[in-house]
């Protein structure tokens, strides 16, 4: 196969190399929410703290986004092979799950709210919410980024040999699905542990 | 950045692409690993590992991240340097928060 000289200095996509860059970036955002909720751990000014905490049903939600990083990979693979209708096909599955996902979040804040645990209920309380509210943030994003997609590839705009596109989607979809790795083990199953 | 320019760019990407990707079969094997480890996690929860639980939580959290950054990321088959875009954002990370937590738990054991 001829190769052909790009015209980056590096021979990357430059939108690859950027997607990457606002990536790292983005562990400095979150790490700054994880280090304030550990901080705050057990300041829960006498409200509800990690007894609240609904493991099992986490774990579903938690199950859910894993796999939407498998439909993720799968629409990415069917794109490089150039089937179009399957790459659409993985794409929705993956935007279904997020919104599951999602569905999963509100539900939990709803009935954490119920019991007392609101926004401004403890400095516990606010890291957590701000934490897992703005990862479900990144998540709402996401799902729109899919779907935009979705439209594009739908109407042609999006067409086979383009699969850096799908792919630079795919990097922040998998980068939610790793910060949820680590929220879902400091947050709820490590605390559970130290009792 | 020209349109031709990107197009030349997507060329090189998806040739260099070509031979290095799993197959839709290793990917659910992939999957399949991810969902045994988080069920393992969530044992924790359910049965009494003693003092070897959070250090199992965290190896876990670690085996997951790098699995995740490396196939679905492609991390593994892309050039090194997307690797330490990743990795350099995360240790730096670590760094600054791990230090920022230290100067509260000492000020609060002084």
């Amino acid at each position: 196969m001829t190769a052909i000289a790009p015209s980056t200095s590096m021979g990357l996509d430059n939108r690859k190399l950027g997607m990457w860059t606002f990536l790292a970036s983005e562990f400095l955002f979150f790490g700054a929410f994880m280090s304030a909720y550990l901080l705050y751990i057990d300041e829960t000014n006498r409200g509800p703290g990690i007894e609240i905490f609904d493991i099992p049903f986490t774990s579903v939600s938690s199950f859910v986004l894993l796999m939407s990083s498998l439909t993720m990979v799968l629409a990415h693979n069917s794109h490089v092979r150039g089937d179009m209708r399957r790459m659409r096909l993985w794409i929705l599955a993956t935007a279904g799950q997020g919104m599951v996902f999602l569905g999963g979040q509100v539900y939990e804040f709803t009935v954490f709210s119920r019991e007392g645990l609101d926004l401004t209920q403890s400095p516990f309380a606010s890291s957590f919410f701000f934490l897992t509210g703005f990862h479900g943030a990144h998540v709402a994003i996401g799902v729109l980024l899919l779907l935009g997609l979705y439209s594009l590839s739908r109407t042609g705009k999006i067409k086979p040999g383009q699969d850096v596109k799908t792919e630079i989607i795919g990097l922040y979809w998998h980068f939610v699905d790793i910060i949820w790795v680590i929220i879902f083990t400091v947050v709820y199953l490590i605390p559970e542990l130290r009792g | 950045m020209s349109t031709s320019g990107t197009q030349a760019a997507e060329a090189v990407e998806h040739d260099a692409h070509e031979g290095h990707h799993p197959t839709p079969a290793e990917y659910v094997r992939i999957a399949l690993i991810l969902a045994a480890l988080t069920a393992l996690e969530v044992s924790t929860y359910y049965f009494d590992f003693g003092s070897a639980g959070i250090p199992l939580l965290i190896a876990l959290m670690i085996v997951k991240f790098v699995m995740v950054a490396g196939f679905f990321m492609h991390l593994r088959y892309d050039t090194k340097l997307f690797s330490r875009f990743m990795y350099t954002g995360l240790g730096f990370a670590i760094v600054l928060y791990t230090a920022t937590l230290l100067i509260f738990v000492v000020d609060a054991n002084q």
